[in-house]
């Protein structure tokens, strides 16, 4: 689950983190209060969206706008937040069409002596968390661990003993923060680290961390995703969830405990398990065919959910036809049988679809199909159910 | 011989009162695997399936004599059952259940590295030793006993790949999901040293998918240290870029993961990569014929 900046910097704020004052803007009079209230001569309006790159991004219509911009007056930033919100921002990370800002944050300004990187993932390879720092801080991060690998530094740490204080001045030693900047950056790296753990974060990123003039360490942004598996232990995170920020079918999907991505092509699927329904993916591309979605039921659905997934497959006004591939394992095939039939009489089907069973129960689920009066193309195989499924959407 | 399991192995069902796993440990009985015993904190006394329940995996194994368990405890508990059965001395320890938290991983993993057991999953389909043993969800019965050895990170994907080399008359020798989760007990290596030392395993099948490293750093294992014919197959190389939010996850991954970059290992050590998912069974022929 993801959050927006201004929220994660209020979890940061709670747990003594160093974060510049700042104040979230639903309208531009509510952004001029803001930089009144703030009291500076200078502050910063930030667009907030669920993606990064929003200082290099800028809004769709009005393309010398950025995503990110200083201001100097309560007008200034009355007039930014008037070219932000409600208008689509698009970053590197948005794609093409861009994300509606509905929330602007404003911010104090600092005076800022350096800019940093710092980042904490899990890693799969040493299967520990790991912060990460470079003193390359700010828009180009990514090229530089592509192109200047040893210019990015990383400390595991145990997730019950927490970074640890000599793992601190090592960084500060490479990154050349010196001085009684290090007492700050022990306080804040640490304390970062710790509200990872205490989270069950997936990401905590602060790009740019910044070096103030007063050689303070402070979060100049921040971005916090969680496990969505470890919810259950945060009821109080979950208040945190932006719907707006997600795609409607995505979240009705989530609710059914579906999985699903909508894409740009014409071929509905709907298959059990993540990696036969990605293979399923290049399977129809390598036929010649544009998938709309990638859908996995999971192993555990029940019929009502499985008709659910055919609701929002036929749902999508670009479907032409749909493909269900299904390998039985813990999901049974006489499951997915009745939810066709099921489907069917609900919804109905206005495009042809192709069925490949496999796996537990097959045969009975097949029996099901054939002794119901849905029209089905069943398929052989996997290259079988492609060809079939390929030619339906084309006819 | 195979690896992991076999007809003699002895399992415990942790979670066998549950619905999912009583209805899989019924399976399981069914395919022949020797489950001998079950566990549920507070159902110790009852009888499930014939097979006594117990209240803890130590008295299973005392009463029972255990070597390997099978995990179907929810989410929340799962790290706890784990780190029970290892606590016990099963040195098979197989995790079925998804939706487990990172962090909990996180725990279990660090905690298990150096000692003498072999973690599989969680999140994942199980193992199984055809005509032997099964220890997981897949259907039994698509499963031919042989000389192939199938690794994998999916689930569905693996059936896949077991039911056409079934179809192009190649057996099985021991079939593992690794689990889908970032944090699994068991890599690629961990596996093919296990394969290229078992005497019944002539080919090695290894289904990937994109993300992480693993791949790459099977494929730099195989180059070194594997003498028997191996072929793999990677899902997702058609998958759009995700949404995502900030530059750590590309970052610690170093731009590595995708398809492109772990075919192309694959392929540098020497490993036959299927085009298509419904090229797996060929492609193991493929990589049979060349070592011949």
């Amino acid at each position: 689950m993801k959050i927006h900046e201004f929220q994660a910097k209020e979890l940061l704020r709670k747990a003594q983190v160093a974060v510049p004052e700042g104040m979230v803007a639903r309208t531009p009079a509510e952004a001029a209060a803001a930089f009144k209230e703030l009291g500076g001569s200078l502050a910063v309006v930030k667009a907030q969206i669920h993606a990064g790159g929003r200082g290099k991004g800028t809004i769709k219509s009005n393309p010398s706008q950025r995503g990110v911009q200083l201001v100097k007056s309560a007008d200034e930033a009355a007039a930014v937040a008037g070219n932000l919100l409600g208008h689509e921002l698009v970053t590197v990370q948005t794609g093409p069409e861009g994300r509606t800002v509905k929330q602007v944050f404003v911010e104090a300004g600092c005076e800022i002596a350096r800019e940093l990187y710092l980042g904490i993932v899990i890693d799969r390879a040493c299967g520990l968390p790991v912060l990460m720092a470079s003193s390359e801080g700010g828009m180009n991060i990514e090229d530089v661990a592509a192109n200047t690998p040893e210019l990015i530094f990383k400390e595991a740490f145990d997730p019950d003993a927490g970074l640890q204080a000599y793992q601190v001045r090592k960084l500060c030693y490479r990154l050349g923060i010196t001085g009684k900047s290090v007492r700050s950056a022990d306080a804040f790296m640490r304390t970062l680290c710790k509200l990872f753990v205490e989270l069950d974060c997936s990401l905590a990123e602060i790009n740019p961390l910044v070096v103030t003039a007063d050689g303070e360490i402070v979060a100049l942004d921040a971005k916090m995703s969680f496990d969505d598996n470890a919810m259950f232990r945060h009821p109080q995170l979950r208040e945190l969830r932006d719907l707006d920020e997600e795609d409607p079918a995505e979240v009705r999907a989530g609710e059914a405990g579906l999985s699903y991505v909508q894409l740009e092509g014409n071929i509905g699927c709907l298959v059990n398990g993540a990696g036969l329904a990605m293979s399923t993916m290049d399977l129809i591309k390598l036929h010649g065919g544009e998938p709309a979605n990638f859908l996995d039921v999971g192993g555990s659905a029940q019929v009502e959910q499985v008709t659910e997934a055919f609701r929002i497959l036929l749902g999508d006004k670009n479907v032409k036809a749909v493909l269900v591939n299904i390998f039985g394992g813990i999901m049974r095939c006489t499951t997915i049988a009745s939810a066709i039939v099921e489907a069917y009489k609900q919804v109905g089907f206005n495009v042809p679809l192709v069925v490949r069973l496999e796996g537990t129960e097959v045969e009975e689920g097949r029996k099901i199909l054939s002794e119901s009066d849905v029209d089905i193309i069943p398929a052989l195989d996997l290259t079988d159910a492609a060809n079939k499924v390929v030619a339906a959407a084309s006819a | 011989m195979s690896i992991l399991i076999n007809k003699s192995t002895r399992v415990v069902c942790q979670g066998i009162t549950g619905s999912a796993g009583e209805f899989h440990s019924k399976n399981c009985l069914e395919y022949g695997t020797q489950l001998v015993a079950g566990v549920t904190p507070g159902k110790g006394g009852q009888e499930v399936l014939g097979v006594p329940v117990y209240d803890t995996v130590v008295e299973a194994v005392e009463k029972q004599g255990v070597d390997a368990s099978m995990i179907f405890v929810p989410p929340p508990f799962t790290a706890d059952a784990i780190l029970e059965a290892v606590d016990a001395g099963i040195r098979t320890v197989v995790a079925i259940t998804e939706g487990v938290p990172v962090r909990d991983m996180v725990r279990v993993y660090n905690t298990v590295q150096g000692r003498d057991v072999r973690l599989i999953g969680p999140n994942c389909p199980g193992v199984i030793t055809a005509d032997e043993c099964k220890i997981g969800i897949m259907p039994g019965y698509i499963h031919k006993k042989g000389s192939v050895g199938v690794m994998s990170r999916s689930g569905t994907l693996t059936y896949e790949a077991v039911w056409q080399l079934s179809e192009v008359g190649l057996g099985q020798s021991t079939c593992v999901g690794l689990g889908g989760d970032p944090i699994v007990g068991t890599s690629f290596i961990d596996l093919l040293k296990l394969y290229q030392e078992d005497d019944q395993t002539e080919a090695i099948m290894m289904i990937g998918e994109i993300g992480g490293t693993a791949e790459e750093e099977a494929a730099r294992f195989v180059k070194e240290h594997v003498t028997k014919p191996v072929a793999a197959f990677i899902a997702g190389r058609t998958a759009p870029k995700g949404k995502r939010m900030g530059h750590a996850g590309a970052i610690i991954s170093g731009g590595k993961g995708t398809a492109a970059e772990k075919i192309a290992a694959l392929e540098d050590a020497g490993i036959e990569v299927a085009q298509s998912p419904a090229d797996m069974g060929a492609a193991i022929q493929r990589a049979l014929a060349k070592s011949a």
